[in-house]
């Protein structure tokens, strides 16, 4: 995946040089404003959780001054039971970003294991994972949470849990990704290359196979954090989520429990939805910059930019046709 | 001397077709022996199993029947039996596009098998190795090569570092499977050259695997043809070419009416 290529002389052996850069930097695309967008939404919502609990008071502590609109003493106004709306963001998106973070690393774990490995590894190792990650992609995710979440009482349904469940029903997906991929890379050329060189088993695939896997796995692990913030948020709507924690999901459950639409509590339900949909945003936007790594069809290397850099019709078929690949 | 024998080696593969499944005959009770200071060409059309014979003398196949030994003795396929083999015995592929890793830096690549075959251990010893390597498939400053990427490279330096990636075990065996056929035609000879000298010096025995008489006949010693998994002729580079036997050797040669031509062609270029 060249993101620059060198432009070879009429001489042929000695090519002028484009750009140098160094392995990280390779992963990232040049100066996206996607990406910066994204990157900065992202950024001071993940620091307002981690801060923000910090800086206010408890977000249990009720008060008198019920269904209060935005004013000086509550920013964003206070709930049924005279909440302060503002301290609970706070808590809710910590919470969020929690479920979000403990779902993206366990369901890259997981697809990383059964895809990754079951791939390189071939023959009956193989045949098993992908069954098994076949089968754990048909389990219908919302029906099994609802039966987990009646089985478990309330009062044992933790942010682990809840993540854990949002984990299981979510890494399947990548894993096929991963296993397809990983597929071609173990038959590329410089993975022989490397096993002629005497390089062990498990270095090939370390050193030879995953760095090229990178921005595949951050592209899913991105995309599962959306899925599991979202599917939180969706799981607390149904009463389903975790108890005793605030998350924006149960913020938005309690919202409506507590008739904030009839009564016309805009502060209660607009700020926690509203953090929800920037986030995802902005991790989207994220994703798509990343997608641009991995698939340089979306690159801005056209026909027109590769002959503007002098190459021959031979070099811009090869260069296609590597696209293709 | 060492030699690298093939003894009646059959590779069969079994091919899904529609529905039933078929066995396919890519090396057919092939025999050859390969000895250092000796080039050894292998041609034959697209898909007569020479890149299947690479690929069992780098046990990266095993074969379905038949025998591989080294200096007489059947080769080993683990442990420390296969480092040996591995230590004596390299390759370069035919794609330098697909044969280094992008993501790493030509340095890595280079340094890997000078660790692994113990040519080198400690930093200094390394960063000396890989510079030695690159001066020796003339690619300098070496300094300034060994931190490159192979994404900034053009196809025939990328050849370079395959070659000079092959010889970091100080081996006694090379196979070049289609070196040069994925170059730009000017290159061509500048790659065969470099190679064709390294051997000279280090005696190696080399299995030159082509599609092009011309060279075959240049740089080779003895020529097998290779048809449909088979080898259907033999024998010393210019008797193969001038006087061939078989009909598709004969077609062969029809279809590259000069060699010598062809040969200035390349090195006018
Ligand atoms: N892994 C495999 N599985 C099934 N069939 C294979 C496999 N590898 C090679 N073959 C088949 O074996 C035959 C010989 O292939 P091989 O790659 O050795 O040909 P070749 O002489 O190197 O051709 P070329 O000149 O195009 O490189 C072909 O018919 C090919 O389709
Ligand atoms: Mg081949």
């Amino acid at each position: 995946m060249d993101t620059s290529i060198a432009v070879t002389n009429k001489a042929g052996d000695k090519p002028t040089r484009v750009r140098r850069e160094s392995s990280l930097s390779r992963l990232l695309p040049s100066r996206s404003a996607k990406l910066i967008v994204g990157l900065i939404i992202a950024g001071v919502i993940i620091l307002w959780g981690i801060v923000g609990p910090l800086l206010v008071g408890d977000p249990h502590a009720i008060s008198t001054d019920a269904f209060a609109p935005p004013g000086p003493n509550h920013w964003l106004g206070t709930t049924q039971t005279g909440q302060d709306v503002w301290t609970q963001v706070a808590y809710g998106t910590r919470g969020s970003l929690i479920i979000g973070f403990v779902v993206g690393i366990l369901a890259t774990v997981l697809s990383a294991f059964f895809g990754v490995l079951g791939a390189y590894i071939g023959g009956a190792v193989d045949e098993g994972f992908a069954l098994f990650t076949n089968v754990a992609l048909v389990i219908p995710g919302l029906p099994l949470v609802i039966v987990i979440g009646n089985y478990v009482p309330q009062n044992q349904r933790g942010l682990f849990l809840i993540a854990v469940v949002l984990a299981i029903t979510s890494w399947a997906g990548s894993a096929r990704v991963l296993r397809s991929v990983t597929l071609s890379l173990r038959n590329r050329d410089y993975v022989s290359a490397s096993r002629v060189s005497g390089e062990k088993t498990w270095r090939v695939l370390v050193v030879e196979i995953l760095p090229n896997l990178i921005p595949v796995m951050a592209s899913q692990f991105v995309f599962a954090i959306i899925f599991a913030i979202l599917g939180e948020a969706g799981l607390s709507f149904l009463g389903l989520g975790a108890s005793n924690t605030f998350t924006l999901g149960t913020i938005l459950f309690q919202a409506y429990n507590d008739l904030a639409l009839t009564q016309g509590a805009w502060w209660w339900f607009v700020p926690p939805g509203l953090v929800i949909a920037l986030f995802g945003c902005a991790l989207s936007l994220i994703n798509f910059s990343i997608d641009e790594i991995i698939n340089p069809k979306l690159r801005n290397q056209t026909r027109a930019a590769r002959k503007a850099w002098g190459l021959t019709a031979e070099q811009i078929k090869r260069l296609e046709k590597e696209d293709v690949k | 001397m060492t030699t690298l024998e093939f003894r009646n080696v059959v590779k069969r593969y079994k091919v899904r077709g529609a529905g039933r499944s078929n066995e396919l005959l890519a090396v057919n009770d092939v025999s050859f022996t390969l000895e250092s200071g000796k080039t050894i060409a292998l041609v034959g059309q697209s898909g007569s199993g020479k890149s299947t014979i690479a690929k069992l003398l780098l046990q990266l196949e095993r074969p379905s029947s038949g025998q591989i030994l080294l200096d007489g003795r059947p080769i080993r396929h683990r442990g420390k039996g296969l480092r040996d083999y591995r230590h004596q015995v390299q390759m370069v592929f035919q794609d330098p596009f697909a044969s280094l890793n992008p993501y790493h830096t030509i340095a890595h690549h280079l340094a890997r098998p000078l660790r692994l075959h113990g040519r080198a251990r400690t930093r200094d010893q390394l960063e000396a190795g890989v510079a030695r390597l690159l001066e020796r498939v003339r690619l300098t400053p070496t300094g300034e090569y060994a931190n490159k990427h192979p994404h900034e490279l053009s196809g025939g330096q990328r050849q370079r570092v395959a070659i000079a990636r092959a010889l970091a075990p100080e081996p006694t065996m090379l196979i070049a499977d289609e070196p040069v056929s994925m170059l730009d035609v000017s290159i061509r000879l500048g790659v065969l050259n470099l190679l064709a000298g390294l051997q000279r010096e280090e005696n190696l025995g080399v299995l030159y695997i082509t599609h092009d008489l011309a060279t075959a006949r240049h740089f080779s010693d003895e020529i097998l043809v290779m048809y449909k998994g088979q080898i259907v002729e033999r024998g010393p580079a210019d008797d193969v070419i001038l006087h061939p036997q078989h009909e598709y050797t004969k077609l062969l040669a029809a279809a590259a009416p000069n060699p010598e031509l062809r040969l200035q062609q390349l090195a006018g270029a």
